[in-house]
């Protein structure tokens, strides 16, 4: 079943390349503006081979990793504070349903004025969009815990840090795993846009200069890496979310008893 | 070991005020078990959670071993009827075990030996490494059984807790209940709402009124110490006992009734 659904998945993407190759060729769209796919395979294979792809893509991922780590470290920290200490969370909701709306791109200009072209420009719009994702999800994991489960804890005479750690961050921690997922898609749309618009140095940028040099080969070449990028992000953080959550029953299946 | 004197709990909220329980005094001695048995929603529950400090009273006292119990006392140890919420699933069986006694002052081999131990007792040596959700109901609720005695308290508090098991495996548990106090020697308050099992299990059965309770009757259960299923349910003085403590909880359903204390029925 596995293997059948791979298989189809397989010629589905054939199928859309052999698409992208054969309607530009047959003059069904211009082909200065949608360049057929052996085309963009073709500038793809001139970019891997450019040393500067390579330094713009270390950009990117940097202005992304560190981005989305800031984030995830001060969303699970306020998330935890915010949960624990009592009448705070009541204090913030009103605040945090304000601010967590404001689109980040709307910072924009105060990412320039504050950091000009600078790595603070990218950091600042990817941590305020991730920051959001990771917060929320904490709020609504540490709601999660079991009443049994703590009261469990309580006869045991575990402490309050002790509850944290063994009850309140397990139950949490598939929230947080779905927080982080959707903070490191959009942090790498953020970094993207951040280089784009901003002129950060990263692949956005070059997205820019290839535009603007009418290089539209290697501006699709480099779109697709954007898309490849995503595409192992989320890979990658469906792996972490399985081995960390392998208990969890969403991830261990059915168990015979 | 365990006093409770003019025990009283009001829950107050959205405009509601209920008095779940009244007026409660009774005390277990040392190496007692004693089991409370009460019609459903008498506030069994809500009365063990006082005791354990998990609930504040609203009026009235508990003390253990002399002490005033003002918040889980260390010496104690809770068995909940939800083992499958009260074990954590995201621990092994022997990290589930251990967990409690990371907060006393142990050595790591001190706490595998009585981890190891305690696994032993309820029959689950080699269940240590398996998650507890792997586990059929019975064996959690062993689980949570094992992780009170690993805990090694004076008192253990039992809370319906094979309510939620088949009657098979409710019998082997309440057989190891039994064995397990007798060689432990704890003391042991067991609250369930199964009148044959409060008087197979217990050396005492304490009846309670329906809410708002009180204590309509205490009960000595004068079976013999060794205790099977099979002889003592059919055993004449069990059918005596059992019918006895029915009729208390029917007359108490209907309310009716003056509250006889201490008496115990006639053979």
């Amino acid at each position: 079943m596995r293997g059948a659904n791979a298989a189809l998945g397989a010629a589905g993407l054939a199928a859309f390349l052999a698409l992208g190759e054969a309607v530009p060729r047959l003059g069904l769209v211009g082909e200065d503006h949608f360049p057929p796919t052996s085309r963009i395979a073709e500038a793809l294979g001139a970019e891997v081979t450019d040393g500067a792809f390579w330094t713009a893509l270390g950009d990117t991922l940097t202005g992304w990793a560190l981005g989305l780590a800031i984030a995830v470290g001060a969303g699970i920290v306020v998330g935890v504070l915010v949960s624990v200490v009592p009448y705070l969370r009541e204090a913030t909701a009103s605040t945090i349903e304000f601010l967590r709306p404001i689109p980040s791109v709307a910072l924009i200009p105060l990412a320039v004025l504050l950091y000009g072209t600078e790595l603070g420009s990218v950091l600042l719009l990817v941590v305020y969009a991730a920051f959001w994702q990771v917060l929320i999800q904490v709020l609504y994991g540490v709601q999660d815990v079991d009443p049994v489960a703590e009261e469990t804890a309580r006869s045991y005479g575990l402490g309050a840090w002790a509850r944290i750690r063994y009850v309140l961050w397990p139950t949490a921690l598939p929230y947080v795993m779905t927080g982080v997922r959707l903070a490191a898609a959009v942090a790498l749309i953020l970094a993207v846009t951040a280089e784009l618009v901003i002129g950060a140095p990263g692949l956005g940028a070059r997205i820019a200069v290839a535009q603007t040099s009418q290089a539209v080969p290697e501006m699709y070449a480099l779109i697709v890496v954007t898309g490849l990028l995503g595409l192992l992000i989320n890979v990658g953080a469906r792996t972490v979310e399985r081995r960390a959550l392998a208990w969890h029953q969403s991830v261990r299946g059915e168990v015979a008893v | 070991m365990l006093d409770v004197r003019g025990l009283r709990k009001v829950y107050e909220g959205s405009g509601r005020r209920t008095e779940a329980v009244r007026d409660l005094t009774f005390t277990v001695a040392a190496g007692e078990l004693v089991c409370l048995v009460g019609p459903s929603g008498c506030g069994k529950t809500t009365l063990l959670k006082c005791v354990g400090g998990l609930l504040e009273p609203t009026a009235g006292e508990v003390f253990l071993a002399g002490r005033k119990v003002d918040g889980p006392p260390p010496g104690m140890a809770f068995v909940f009827q939800e083992y499958g919420r009260s074990l954590f699933p995201w621990m092994r069986v022997g990290q589930n075990v251990e967990l409690p006694l990371k907060q006393k002052d142990l050595s790591r081999s001190r706490r595998r030996e009585l981890v190891a131990d305690a696994l032993a007792s309820v029959g689950l040596a080699d269940a240590a490494g398996a998650y507890p959700w792997q586990l059929s109901g019975g064996m959690q609720q062993r689980v949570a059984i094992a992780r009170a005695l690993a805990y090694e308290p004076e008192v253990l508090l039992m809370d319906e807790p094979f309510a939620a098991v088949d009657a098979q495996t409710r019998a082997d548990l309440e057989d190891l209940v039994r064995r397990l106090w007798r060689e432990r020697g704890i003391t042991v308050l067991f609250v369930t709402h199964d009148i044959d099992e409060a008087v197979y299990l217990g050396e005492r059965v304490i009846v309670l009124s329906a809410s708002p309770t009180v204590v309509r009757e205490q009960l000595k259960v004068d079976l013999p110490d060794e205790r099977d299923q099979l002889t003592t349910r059919v055993a004449p003085r069990f059918a005596e006992l059992r019918t006895h403590v029915y009729e208390q909880i029917q007359a108490a359903k209907r309310g009716a009734g003056p509250v006889r204390k201490d008496t115990p029925p006639p053979r």
